[in-house]
């Protein structure tokens, strides 16, 4: 533990001779910085994805919550008589746990919204709603169905929120999709970081014969480079991932309505997840750099 | 007491056996010019004392460890402890003379001088004092030599190890490496010194108690007097 901590300690604060060892210049940094960068940036859009269909299959697995609608629309003499109807053919279906008359009042607050407080709704033939809540085994939709139209015209079942279970699966296999983007792009990065350093090291095979001929140990060699490697990715990974929170920021939509489209975006505390972008890129650069400066090393002597 | 030891070394790169059966014992303090043609193996030989080869077969033990069992990191430890000189010495070229000159002390963690030296004292012994900021780059073959002398002394080390030092410099310039070796010898250090430079040797030999390894037909032996 201590040795994972004075190494740690000893990657930040560095060691300011030892960074000079290797000359600074070359495309690898640039490389380095430019992959970490355009890696950050897309993982910004990768969680962003993620966060969003994972918050639209709990939206809509929450009105998956077996419920449904039945609806009634008749001439107002005939309204109660049917609603009475539907109620006794809804007590008797197996598959429902309990139905529901939703209240004018509940129906005016529902409204209210989309017409205003000054609608009276009292005298407008509005259709009754019951609300149907099913057991666990469920109902079975197309045959009430068939006994609502024998005994109540004016019935028009609403059951479609329960066509979205496939949506919730697709919402899932969304936010799977994000996540496997995330690592896909981890090992990308890696691949292109190990490439950059292995590039670097060949560039710079005097600098470790020098260092090799006065004594200089392989964790002193790879020290320099690794270091060096895992703060380039870590900057350019501040950097792309900043540029990718603000693009998302402004790409946001404004909307209350809940789609892939517009809810990509994050909301309060999620903003958190990109703090873990930069240093998550910088530990890939660190594991990846020290690994192939390992094995460059010891294919030398 | 023996600072490198053969034992029955032998060497073969991909061709044929370069170094047969090698043994010698280097005691401590004594001075060694190893000559030979050219390809006979000098090179080899010396590589082999500061552990950058490791012999086919039999052993060399560098300070009393078998180099064969010793890990990387063991060999770069014990090389602190060996200065070594090569023919095309090279340096970190975006550093200036100083620091290269200083970089085994950065490398091996020591902030300080031994041997109550300081940095300028050394550059001056080697005759760089007006060369300190100069790159690498920018040196002449003969500054390149003498800065590579200061590098391998300045963690004061028990050995010193020069391949054809003189080889890219003029006689007079020889002349002078061969007095600043011949110093660290009468200060107790070891030194082994590749040459076929045969009036190096003589001038060498009328000064120091030195001994001359020649290498012919695989084997090492000690020449005789008459060279
Ligand atoms: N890395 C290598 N791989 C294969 N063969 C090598 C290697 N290094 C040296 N040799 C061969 O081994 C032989 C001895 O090389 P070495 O450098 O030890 O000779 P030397 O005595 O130092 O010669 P010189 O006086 O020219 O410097 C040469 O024939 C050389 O071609
Ligand atoms: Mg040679």
């Amino acid at each position: 533990m201590t040795a994972i901590y004075n190494n740690l300690i000893g990657l930040i604060l560095g060691d300011r001779q030892r960074d000079r060892v290797v000359p600074p210049t070359g495309y690898t940094a640039s490389l380095t910085t430019f992959t970490s960068a355009a890696m950050a940036f897309l993982a910004v859009f990768a969680i962003a994805l993620s966060l969003a269909a994972s918050r639209l299959s709990d939206h809509w697995s929450e009105s998956l919550a077996r419920s449904s609608t039945l609806r009634i629309s008749a001439p107002a003499p005939q309204i109660q008589q049917q609603l009475d109807l539907a109620m006794e053919i809804l007590d008797t279906t197996p598959g429902i746990a309990s139905a529901r008359v939703i209240s004018l009042e509940e129906q005016r607050s529902l409204l209210e919204p989309w017409f205003g407080p000054e609608v009276p709704f009292e005298s407008l033939p509005l259709p009754k709603l019951i609300d149907i809540e099913e057991n666990s085994s469920g109902y079975d939709g197309q045959s009430l169905r068939l006994r609502l139209i024998a005994d109540v015209p004016g019935a028009v079942l609403d059951d479609h929120t329960r066509w979205r279970r496939p949506l919730v699966t697709a919402a899932h296999r969304l936010w799977a999709l994000g996540m496997f983007s995330i690592v896909l792009m981890a090992a990308t990065s890696a691949a292109i970081i190990t490439l950059a350093a292995r590039a670097a090291m060949s560039a710079n095979a005097q600098v470790i014969s020098v260092l090799r001929l006065i004594g200089a140990q392989d964790n002193y060699i790879s020290a320099a480079f690794v270091r060096r490697f895992t703060f380039r990715a870590f900057n350019g990974a501040s950097l792309g991932g900043a540029f990718g929170a603000v693009v998302v920021y402004f790409f946001q939509g404004q909307t209350d309505q809940l789609s892939i489209l517009t809810g990509l975006g994050f909301q309060g505390t999620e903003w958190l997840w990109l703090i873990i972008v930069p240093p998550l890129m910088g530990i890939v650069a660190y594991i990846a750099t020290r690994r192939s400066a390992g094995l460059v090393l010891r294919g030398l002597s | 007491m023996s600072v490198i030891e053969f034992e029955n070394a032998s060497y073969s790169y991909t061709g044929g056996e370069l170094l047969s059966d090698v043994s010698l014992s280097v005691s401590t303090g004594s001075f060694y010019f190893i000559t030979g043609p050219s390809g006979s193996g000098k090179t080899t030989f010396l590589k082999m004392c500061y552990g950058a080869l490791v012999p086919n077969s039999g052993h060399v033990h560098l300070f009393d460890h078998d180099l064969r069992q010793m890990t990387r990191d063991e060999v770069a430890h014990a090389s602190r402890k060996i200065g070594v000189i090569l023919l095309d010495c090279q340096f970190l070229d975006h550093m200036s003379v100083t620091e290269n000159i200083a970089l085994p002390l950065a490398v091996s963690g020591e902030d300080r001088l031994s041997d109550n030296m300081n940095l300028k004292e050394l550059l001056s012994w080697v005759g760089l004092i007006g060369r300190a900021d100069a790159l690498p780059p920018e040196l002449s073959g003969g500054e390149r030599q003498r800065a590579a002398l200061a590098r391998a002394v300045i963690m004061s080390p028990d050995i010193i190890l020069a391949d054809e030092p003189t080889g890219n410099v003029d006689w007079e310039m020889s002349q002078r490496l061969l007095q600043l070796l011949i110093e660290l010898n009468k200060m107790g250090k070891t030194v082994l010194l590749a040459s076929h430079d045969l009036s190096l040797i003589r001038l060498a030999k009328s000064q120091v108690q030195a001994r001359v390894l020649r290498i012919a037909n695989k084997r090492i032996q000690l020449a005789g007097a008459n060279l």
